[in-house]
């Protein structure tokens, strides 16, 4: 990773956006759900204009339409995001379900899902990894020890979800050009600042490591082998 | 004063408890504050003696039948009502499943801000009114910030293992303070209804001492063939890195990564795999890693202390014949 000049971010001119990978698990999980029990899906992101293209991904695999909450691109503390996030949902249309990814890859806050569930006054489960839905209650299973714990809550209600829910598919070519006719609502927001301020970023020191190359090709297993037997591995 | 989150579930406690508690415990010590403990529910009063060895004085206990089993919003609810009556500096807790969930509750309920996995605070101030300056992890720990937190009672997360767990040499008594909480059915309406033991006797990744970890390079799902075998010859697991699962060669619970099983084991073995930032996180703590790569530019080298430059689909079966060479001239 390389960082800006300022260390507020890291530099991205030579880098893709992609959708984190709890959030398309989130996505894949929408579009399952309308495919076996009707309704509509809606995809809503906080972001810059460019985020648009996360959106239209989403749509290539089926979501309905897309909300953007569009911002200058700075970093938004997590009790902002909430608010804007609540604030967008409490003026949509009635729903079942709003799903989260549990944690985002980057920023990690953990805390949005709950967030937004108490601003709503709905129920939530987080770190889900498998849901179903019957009778207006949805099952949600999240991993606990050697086990499961299992949840059982009315709807609508708030999951935030893990990468294993399900196997996000691959957008088709005739997803990406039905996406791009689909709707995206954008509003502009501003963030109400909270309590936790993002101040520099900075790369961990590196592990230094440079790894020892014991050969090329079949001919290294006995080299392997050899450090096998010093770990205790292998006992002649 | 300093309040940690001990996190237990139905009377047994979360290791990582132990951490938040000498993280705690240290705080306490360097602001000149009291360090406190608090528990959700009666199965964990039997917890509160071990405390003295973190320098709790004193531990409060929620107790309600309705908390006897994890309920988050209620276990929320809980840790908010103490807040309010203690107004400690600072809570504490571990960044476990759980402990982010019951401190995000906490969070939402008072509008307060939450710094999730914070290895270490940089500036901390006696004054409990001013902000504080710490460092958080971001991508799974691949990058740290520096934050600033502003808050009178400053709530936070420990993330795993940024700090040993030591008890104090000296510990004194412990005193119990219960207290019960107030709560609504809202705060019920999610709480822990069934347990699933999970299925097969495996090897689990996240405890294996080996791991076999396949990546693009293993060439399909037919690959792992070989990996099981050489796996299954040191008595380890089979992981992969998320490309694999992604292109539904194997089940995401073999995942090693940010987003999927983070590995610990005594050594690891990541074959075809070049080393993405989401693979790293998930591999960093393993003591020894080997690499088997036709890449020697591959990122992962530079992660890794020993590396063969081959064809993961030859040099997987030549050391697992190498082995058995060994093992079959010793009869063992």
């Amino acid at each position: 990773m390389v960082l800006t000049e300022d260390a507020r971010a890291i530099d991205t001119r030579f880098l893709g956006f992609t959708v984190s990978p709890h959030e398309e698990c989130a996505v894949e999980e929408a579009v399952r759900l309308v495919g076996a029990h009707g309704g509509e899906s809606v995809v809503l992101t906080l972001g810059p204009a460019e985020a648009e293209e996360q959106l239209r991904d989403a749509m290539a695999l089926g979501v309905d339409r897309g909300i953007l909450l569009r911002t200058d691109g700075a970093e938004w503390d997590p009790q902002a995001t909430a608010r804007a996030v609540a604030a967008a949902v409490r003026a949509g249309e009635p729903f079942d379900l709003l799903l989260f990814g549990n944690e985002s890859a980057d920023a990690g806050n953990f805390q949005v899902a709950v967030r937004v569930a108490h601003a709503l006054g709905l129920p939530v489960v987080t770190g889900v990894k498998g849901l179903e839905v019957a009778d207006g209650r949805v099952t949600l299973r999240r991993e606990a020890g050697n086990g499961w714990e299992v949840f059982d809550v009315a709807l609508p209600a708030v999951v935030a979800v893990r990468e294993g829910l399900n196997l996000p598919r691959f957008p088709s070519v005739p997803g990406r050009l039905r996406a791009k006719q689909k709707p995206v609502d954008t509003v502009a927001v501003a963030p109400e600042v909270g309590g936790l301020e993002m101040l520099r970023l900075m790369l961990p020191p590196s592990a230094g490591k440079r790894a020892e190359v014991l050969g090329a090709g079949p001919e290294a297993a006995p080299r392997v082998v050899e450090i096998l037997e010093t770990m205790g591995l292998v006992r002649r | 004063m300093i309040l940690t989150f001990v996190e237990h579930d139905r009377g047994t406690v979360n290791e990582l408890s132990f951490e938040a508690l000498t993280f705690g415990r240290r705080l306490a010590e360097r602001v000149g504050a009291e360090h406190r403990a608090v528990l959700i529910g009666d199965a964990g009063r039997p917890l509160a003696d071990g405390l003295a060895a973190y320098g709790v004085a004193t531990a409060h206990l929620a107790v309600d039948d309705r908390l006897d089993d994890y309920a988050p919003a209620a276990w929320g609810r809980s840790v908010a009502g103490l807040l309010r009556t203690l107004r400690p500096a600072v809570v504490v807790a571990a960044a476990s499943d759980r402990g982010s969930e019951v401190l995000a509750h906490a969070a939402a309920m008072l509008d307060a801000p939450l710094a999730a996995n914070v290895t270490e605070i940089a500036d901390a101030s006696a004054d409990p009114a001013a902000p504080w300056t710490l460092i958080r992890q971001r991508w799974g720990g691949s990058l740290l910030e520096e934050a600033r937190l502003d808050a009178p009672v400053k709530l936070l997360t420990l993330a795993p293992h940024a700090v040993r767990a030591e008890p104090a040499p000296e510990p004194g008594p412990v005193a119990l303070e219960t207290f019960a909480p107030e709560f609504d059915d809202g705060d019920l309406a999610v709480r822990v209804t069934d347990r699933v033991p999970a299925s097969s006797g495996k090897v689990s990744l996240a405890e294996a001492k080996v791991v076999v970890g396949g990546g693009r390079g293993v060439g399909g799902p037919e690959g792992f063939v070989a990996l099981e075998e050489l796996a299954g010859l040191l008595g380890g697991a089979v992981g992969c890195s998320r490309v694999v699962t992604s292109n539904g060669w194997r089940p995401h619970s073999d995942q090693i990564g940010q987003t999927g099983t983070r590995i610990a084991p005594a050594l690891y073995i990541a074959c075809g795999i070049s080393g993405a930032t989401q693979h790293i996180v998930g591999c960093r703590a393993a003591k020894r890693i080997l690499v088997i790569n036709t890449d020697p530019e591959a990122p992962i080298l530079s992660h890794a202390d020993h590396a063969i430059i081959g064809d993961v689909r030859t040099v997987v079966p030549a050391i697992t014949a190498e082995i058995r060479k060994v093992l079959a001239a010793t009869g063992g």
